[in-house]
């Protein structure tokens, strides 16, 4: 970590996106998590993408749960309202606050023990209900704030920096998030900047329950030789399946890709995902060759990442739940208070 | 043979069915007949955690005097439930009546000869008029009730009249119905001297404009009309039926006319959890919104009320208490839920924490509640009991001031930040301990701030110094005052002549303790009484106390944990507030209370004031 305070001046010079903000304007405070760890690089992804999706700042909630991964919403998008609630419960308070605001776009992140382990529960129910969010879980199979012990994240016969074994069978919460109901799914490496930052802004253009499991390596505590969450072994392991580039209606945000055979998905809200294919056979929409596919790669040692399943035509929460387009935050006594009139025919009939 | 009870709008009744025979209906309508005749009544429903099967009764209290508390002992026992006969028989007064079902005679050992016993045929009345099986059960209930009817002298009219209200367009029903109450009432006019019941009902005046309605349906309502716009909650007896009317009214009342959506959003969570977290975040976000629950479930919730509390963000708590610990007596009644929720979390917390007595101030509780958790920034409890919330209670029609606005509580706006207004989330501006808020995307540039369960400045910015600490914390407690003088206020009934002696009592106590306090003025026993109805205390409380020797405190409970919180928020010596508890699970009675209270004075010797005087 780093003690310097991040100066506030901007230099004049700094590029400004659609809505008028630099890149700086996305940024946070000054990181407290350790040098090299995954995390700051997916914090780093998050203000790429909001910065090239030219995204108010302050339209962007930020919720968190606890750990190191939930610190991160201090930094990155410093102009939003964020919110830490409690260990494992953050999509709960995410779904309440979405129920109050439709209107702002929520980013929910989390870590492997806050969402595998103590948060499985609202996990699973966050995906089942189809709330319109980007749901990040920094994957690093460890508790980092408690010193290295093994999240639920972990593989089974992974070694800890202290050559404990895991014995318990590894949740894969990408496969988890495809049984459950979400709409988008999808898994990167913090280490590979250039298939994350499509696919965080994928997700936020997706109308739904969109969720990316990023491996995002502990260099505290999981980056040792026996780790299968090692920068290494995530290098050597890592099988990408696809390329994503987002379309929002005006010109489609590029990033460097390798060439393949090129796919469009139009989303119901208008957004167009352009999957440029690497693994030629592999169909994102089709749930049950999705879930096999990821665990093949397992079963050979091998991570499947990129846009892993993209459902049509799920409605998100508030379609289910029919809400007035006004958010519910917003509506005043007229709205909702049925004044004395309607009381009176109530006590009418209880008589 | 004992001499016959005998008694004319004044007795209790008690039906002993099995769960799911539909039993339940009829017996609410027997009860609905006798308030439309003018007398008030209170039923209580005492049922099994079970949906088919296990025993379930409905004790009716009929009082012209209007005391709606549990009586306590028994006039007329409907013995409709062979298993519980034996114990059903055993609670009927001496002189009292055992009405059954004499289609199969039966062994002398099964009556009681000090009890008057009306046999009807009901099985045979049935198996001679339907012959589908479903139609003898619930048919049989409407025959008791016509026969009843008839022997009680209840008009029929007024139950026909329910019946047409009942099923409004469905006239064949009307019709079955009415033909089954008259097979009941011409059996008894045929077989029966009509005499042979004492206990009769007659037409009255005494119900006035008082509306019949459960406290978790008014709660419910208090939360429409108080403006909540979203309910998390988790289905827990006795409060699932707070979150299920409250859908039921929001589809009635808010639903938006041209495009038929909802201006509201309830979700069923799959926990208390996730119910609680879902109300925060809707707390957060700026919506009014509210969970329901009882005991375990706050039990779950505790953590995060904790992060509400010390986060200061708006939440409701509906907890319709029942009884504790763990699952407890999940179908019966206590107020055992008061330390549990006072001071719900780790670490240094207190909330605030509402009695209703009964419907009416379960909506008047939960629709202040709403504006409180706003104003405070806090959660806010609404501490119903089972006995208020799944009983149908008499009270005062429900008000509405059309004027009234949402207290929205300190939010400060685009405008206001706009205009270079400072903002600093947990500064204490105006010296109330309540600091102002903003609202997820209020402003561009200005007003954001970070939420957090953790320790930090009175800038929102994260810190772990004393200093920064302390002062937080005890500007919560600054906040915690300023609540005392917003709550309700208690209220006091002085007794007829001066007296050294009081009584705190709350919630669903109320209507059993004005039923004592009259019993207790009439033998001369004088008691100045203090209805609680808010935690924290205002000064009011510490002032009644301190005006007395010994105080009485009334309530459900096994340890007084009202009388722990008392002693330990005001500093009282606990030896002058007298524990009088009752938590068997069944509503405290008027008996009870007059009872414990009266031979509390015998040891205290004090003499009733006539007879010192005559």
């Amino acid at each position: 970590m780093t003690y310097i305070t991040k100066p506030k001046l901007h230099h004049p010079s700094l590029k400004r996106n659609a809505v008028g903000f630099t890149r700086r304007d996305y940024e946070g405070q000054v990181s407290t998590l350790c040098a090299g760890c995954g995390h700051d690089s997916i914090s780093a992804s998050i203000v790429q993408s909001c910065y090239e999706m030219a995204i108010e700042p302050h339209r962007v909630a930020k919720l968190s749960g606890i750990g190191c991964s939930s610190k991160t919403p201090t930094y990155f998008l410093g102009a939003s309202h964020g919110f830490n609630t409690v260990h494992g419960r953050m999509p709960s308070v995410l779904t309440g606050a979405h129920l109050a605001n439709r209107e702002l776009i929520y980013m929910g992140v989390s870590g492997d023990g806050d969402s595998a382990s103590i948060g499985l529960g609202q996990f699973a129910h966050v995906m089942r209900r189809g709330v319109n969010m980007v749901y990040i879980v920094m994957n690093n199979g460890v508790y980092g704030l408690t010193k290295g012990q093994f999240s639920a994240t972990a593989d089974k016969g992974s070694v800890a920096k202290k050559g404990a074994v895991n014995n318990d069978a590894g949740i894969d919460l990408a496969s988890m998030a495809i049984l459950m109901g979400a709409s988008f799914v999808a898994r990167s490496f913090s280490g590979d900047k250039a298939q994350l930052v499509p696919l965080i802004k994928a997700a936020m253009s997706h109308p739904g329950a969109a969720i990316l499991d990023v491996i995002s390596p502990c260099v505290a505590f999981n980056n040792h030789k026996g780790s299968t969450r090692s920068y290494d072994y995530v290098r050597h392991h890592n099988e990408a399946l696809n390329r994503l580039d987002v379309i929002t209606g005006s010109a489609p945000i590029t990033a460097e890709y390798e060439p393949g055979a090129m796919v469009e998905v139009e989303q119901p809200n208008g957004t167009t995902l352009r999957l440029r294919k690497i693994s030629a056979d592999y169909d994102p929409s089709d749930k049950a060759a999705a879930l096999a596919h990821i665990q093949e790669q397992d079963n050979v040692g091998e991570i499947a990442t990129g846009l892993l399943y993209l459902a049509s035509g799920r409605q998100d929460l508030h379609a289910n739940l029919d809400t007035v387009e006004t958010p519910l935050n917003r509506l005043g006594e007229a709205d909702l208070c049925p004044g004395s009139a309607a009381l009176e025919a109530i006590n009418k009939g209880l008589r | 043979m004992a001499q016959q009870l005998t008694a004319t709008n004044d007795f209790v009744i008690k039906f002993a069915n099995v769960n799911g025979s539909g039993s339940a209906s009829a017996n609410e309508l027997f009860a609905r007949a006798i308030l439309r005749m003018g007398v008030p009544v209170s039923p209580r429903n005492i049922f099994p955690s079970n949906i088919q099967g296990l025993p379930t009764w409905y004790e009716v209290r009929v009082s012209e005097a209007g005391y709606l508390g549990r009586r306590g002992g028994l006039d007329m026992i409907v013995a409709m439930n062979p298993e519980t006969w034996q114990r059903d028989l055993a609670e009927v007064a001496p002189g009292g009546y055992l009405f059954y079902d004499s289609t199969r005679p039966l062994p002398p050992e099964m009556f009681r000869d000090d009890l008057t016993s009306i046999g009807v045929p009901l099985t045979e009345i049935c198996n001679a008029t339907y012959s589908d099986p479903r139609q003898r059960q619930l048919f049989k209930n409407i025959i008791y009730v016509g026969a009843l009817s008839a022997l009680m002298d209840i008009d029929p009219a007024v139950i026909e009249a329910l019946f047409s209200e009942q099923f409004k367009g469905k006239e064949a029903l009307i019709d079955k119905n009415v033909a089954a109450l008259n097979l009941g009432r011409d059996w008894v006019q045929k077989n029966l001297d009509p005499d042979i019941c004492k206990l009769k009902v007659a037409p009255a005046d005494a119900v006035g404009d008082r509306i019949f309605m459960e406290g978790n349906a008014a709660s419910a309502l208090g939360c429409v009309y108080g403006g909540a716009t979203v309910c998390a909650w988790y289905p827990i007896t006795p409060s699932s039926s707070v979150a299920e009317a409250f859908e039921s009214y929001c589809r009635k009342f808010r639903k938006e006319p041209e495009s038929g959506k909802s201006k509201y959003a309830v979700i069923q969570s799959e926990d208390e959890l996730a119910s609680i977290g879902m109300v925060i975040g809707a707390g957060w976000n700026g919506a009014r919104a509210f969970t329901s629950t009882s005991g375990p479930g706050v039990s779950l919730m505790t953590e995060f009320i904790g992060l509400a509390y010390f986060a200061e963000i708006p939440a409701v708590i509906v907890n319709v208490q029942r009884g504790g610990p763990s699952t407890g007596m999940p179908t019966r009644t206590q107020q055992a839920d008061i330390l549990s929720c006072a001071y719900a979390s780790n670490g240094d917390t207190k909330h605030v924490l509402l009695f209703p007595e009964d419907p009416r101030e379960c909506f008047d509780h939960s629709a202040a509640a709403l504006d409180l958790a706003d104003r405070l920034q806090t959660p806010v409890f609404v501490m119903s009991d089972l006995d208020i919330g799944m009983n149908r209670r008499l009270c005062a029609p429900l008000e509405w001031d059309d004027s009234r606005k949402l207290d929205r509580g300190k939010v400060m706006t685009a405008d206001e930040l706009e205009a270079g207004r400072e903002f600093g989330r947990y500064l204490d501006v105006d010296g109330d301990g309540i600091p102002y808020r903003t609202l997820p995307g209020t402003h561009p540039s200005r007003g954001a701030f970070f939420t957090r369960g953790t320790t930090k400045n009175r800038y929102a910015r994260y810190s772990e110094e004393g200093a920064d600490y302390i002062e937080n914390m005890e500007r919560l407690v600054r906040k915690f005052d300023t609540a005392k003088s917003q709550v309700p206020q208690p209220v006091l009934r002085r007794a007829e002549a001066d007296t050294r002696y009081g009584v705190l009592y709350f919630g669903s106590t109320a209507p059993s303790m004005d039923e004592a306090l009259d019993r207790l003025g009439n033998e001369g026993l004088h008691v100045n009484a203090m209805r609680l109805r808010a935690f924290p205390f205002p000064d009011s409380v510490a002032e009644f106390i301190a005006a007395h020797d010994r105080v009485f405190l009334v309530e459900q409970n096994r340890d007084g944990q009202m009388r722990m919180l008392l002693c330990n928020e005001l500093e009282i010596d606990p030896a002058r507030l007298v524990p009088v508890l009752h938590y068997d699970g069944t509503p405290i009675t008027a008996r009870f209370i007059h009872g414990a209270i009266r031979d509390r004075l015998a040891q205290y010797q004090v003499v009733p004031l006539e007879r010192a005087v005559s």
